[in-house]
């Protein structure tokens, strides 16, 4: 083995143990809740705990409607940009990258200024209006990837040559884009939902703020007030996070087999 | 009146006129072809029938209506692209209904339109088979089918075969143009390839620069080109170069031949013209006719199989000579002299250019 692999290596196994060390570290902790023997105590307790499944639930759920807003949001956004008003595309992908540059706590302050309940748009006066304005607030946290991620779905395929094929068969607007782009963007659309999934689960400064008992306000909560717990509510979070990432690596895998079965076809293809 | 009238059509992009006064009126049934070099308009004109570009002059008149303001879903006018466009998630059959389900046809009703469809395109057994599961020659007779299926009132065509290789090229064009014949659908059909629009068109407009150069039968169009550009652009053609003799007689000089034309000619003695002659024009060898008789060194000789094309000088000029294969008549040898006959009603007179 040269000395240039031998180095490589060495680094390879650093960077694993800078990463995994902690993480196992934090797994062995969570399995002390017993002294003197390991235990899944700590999960126990986590899992017992009705707060725990309540703000999963809520989380979970927030994570679905935001993903939908997002979807009805970024999906004709980013078709009407790449069909008609393609000078703009610099503007639109500015403003999508604007809340990876601006901290959440600005974002969050300026819609309890704009929505407080003596705005002209009260929406923090209900429950529900906070949550819809907490789940709007995630729509924008996840614009950046979301629109990224279905932007180049929609770069794929010819989107005008379709468009036009749709309209000269006399569909309208709606059913061009419910049955022509989505469908042919959907593997894209899946992986932003998965990436808006694992940020609206961990997300702490948004829920906290309007004060709604979502999953990240709770852990931050755990962390402070128990032992053990926290840690094995970190290791159940982080295999939440880690199984909407293996989902989408599950979703782009099978949209890249799909791809090469399209390629083997053309060099197989007959007339 | 026709049943589709282009009538004085003009389209700018910025300050770039790209179609320029083009006017054209289809019969019902007939199909047309626009032949021109890339850039010339083709598909500009063709997307304006279409609705997708809005002319900036001109009306589009579809059975005596304008159809200017109309939206393109409005027209019920079916389109087939060059890069085929079917709908990858969707099957075959799904493709070719889209414009059946899009009218608000119940299913029970789709489903024998479609059948029709397939059979007519000869894919009866792949209905169920995504795009990229066929071929391109399927794939663009899919597309044909689905722009067919609604039953449209035109039908446009922008160079559909022109992905395909040359054979399945040839072998589409001819099933399209029967189909077209079957169903006697109005069918604008664009292409850059003139022996594509000869062969299948029932009138061909050749374009250049934005502008219709000459509209008429293939027959015409090869025989009779109005304009040089027409004579140059369709078909292979030798020019000569030539000086006037006698104009009201009709005699110009080649070198020192003279040539008698047989017609009267724009000019005066002295001034130079160009002359042009198809390849297939010249005769030579044994019983060879013709009232002209032209001295030519043959330079080069390809036998192609059923063609003999030769390389000949005259007068210092080399023209291409094509003549059929005969079994009885080897082609002659690299460097002889012969004799290549023509007839005056053979030579075009080219206005400068
Ligand atoms: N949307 C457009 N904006 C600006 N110029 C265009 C546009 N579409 C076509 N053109 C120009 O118009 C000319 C004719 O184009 P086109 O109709 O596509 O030609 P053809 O189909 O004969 O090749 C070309 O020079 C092309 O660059
Ligand atoms: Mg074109």
């Amino acid at each position: 083995m040269s000395a240039r692999r031998l180095l490589a290596w060495a680094i390879l196994i650093a960077a694993v143990l800078f990463f995994a060390l902690p993480l196992i570290g934090m797994f062995e902790f969570s399995l002390r809740a017993r002294r003197g023997t390991w235990s899944l105590d700590a999960y126990a307790n986590v899992l017992k705990d009705p707060q725990f499944l309540g703000t999963l639930a809520y989380s979970a759920v927030l994570s679905v409607v935001t993903i939908v807003l997002g979807i009805l949001i970024v999906v004709p956004t980013a078709f009407w940009v790449r069909l008609k008003f393609r000078r703009f595309r610099p503007v639109v992908e500015f403003i999508t990258v604007l809340p990876l540059v601006i901290p959440p706590i600005v974002i969050v302050f300026g819609y309890l200024r704009l929505y407080n309940t003596s705005s002209w748009l009260p929406l923090t006066g209900s429950t529900t209006g906070t949550d819809l304005l907490l789940s709007l607030g995630y729509v924008t946290l996840s614009l950046p990837y979301m629109y990224r991620a279905i932007d180049n779905g929609l770069g794929a395929f010819d989107l005008k040559a379709l468009t036009e094929a749709a309209q000269s068969l006399g569909a309208g607007w709606g059913r061009i884009l419910y049955r022509v782009i989505l469908p042919n963007v959907l593997v894209a659309v899946l992986s932003g939902a998965f990436i808006t999934f694992a940020i609206v689960i961990g997300e702490y400064v948004f829920a906290a703020l309007m004060n709604r008992p979502a999953f990240g306000p709770y852990m931050v909560w755990t962390g402070s007030n128990k032992a053990y717990e926290p840690a094995a509510l970190a290791v159940v979070a982080f295999g939440l996070t880690w199984g909407a990432m293996g989902l989408l690596q599950l979703a782009a895998t099978l949209s890249t087999t799909g791809l090469s079965k399209t390629r083997l076809s053309k060099t197989r293809r007959t007339r | 009146m026709g049943h589709l009238d282009l009538v004085h059509l003009e389209k700018a992009f910025g300050a770039t006129r790209v179609v320029e006064d083009f006017t054209l009126s289809i019969a019902e049934g007939e199909f047309i072809s626009l032949l021109g070099p890339s850039g010339c308009g083709k598909t500009t004109i063709l997307r304006m029938v279409a609705g997708f570009e809005s002319p900036s002059a001109g009306a589009i008149r579809l059975a005596g209506a304008d159809i200017s303001g109309l939206r393109p879903r409005e027209r019920n006018i079916g389109m087939v692209f060059q890069s085929y466009a079917l709908f990858p998630n969707l099957t075959v059959r799904q493709n070719i209904g889209f414009g059946l389900e899009v009218a608000g046809l119940p299913k029970p009703e789709i489903a024998p339109c479609v059948d029709e469809m397939l059979a007519l395109i000869g894919l009866d057994a792949l209905g169920g088979r995504y795009p990229f599961q066929l071929s391109g020659g399927q794939q663009q007779r899919v597309a044909l089918a689905r722009a067919l299926a609604p039953r449209p009132r035109v039908l446009l065509l922008d160079e559909p075969l022109s992905a395909l290789d040359a054979q399945i090229r040839v072998s589409l064009r001819t099933e399209m143009r029967a189909i077209q014949r079957e169903l006697g659908i109005t069918t604008l059909f664009v292409t850059h390839d003139q022996e594509e629009a000869l062969s299948i068109s029932d009138r061909v407009v050749v374009m250049n620069k934005g502008r219709a150069e000459q509209t008429d039968v293939p027959f015409a169009i090869y025989n009779r080109p109005a304009t040089s550009f027409v004579a140059n652009f369709v078909g292979a053609l030798n020019t000569l170069e030539a000086v006037i003799e006698n104009a009201t007689g009709g005699h110009v000089r080649i070198a020192d031949l003279t040539v008698p034309l047989g017609r009267q000619l724009q000019g005066q003695k002295g001034d130079s013209i160009r002359l042009a002659i198809r390849p297939e024009s010249f005769r030579h060898g044994a019983g060879a006719g013709g009232d002209i008789v032209l001295p030519a060194v043959l330079e080069d000789v390809h036998f192609l199989g059923s063609v003999i094309r030769i390389r000949a000088r005259v007068a210092g000029q080399l023209i291409s000579v094509d003549s059929f294969n005969r079994p009885d008549q080897p082609p002659p040898p690299v460097g002889a002299t012969t004799a290549l006959r023509l007839s005056a009603s053979d030579i075009l007179v080219l206005e400068a250019s």
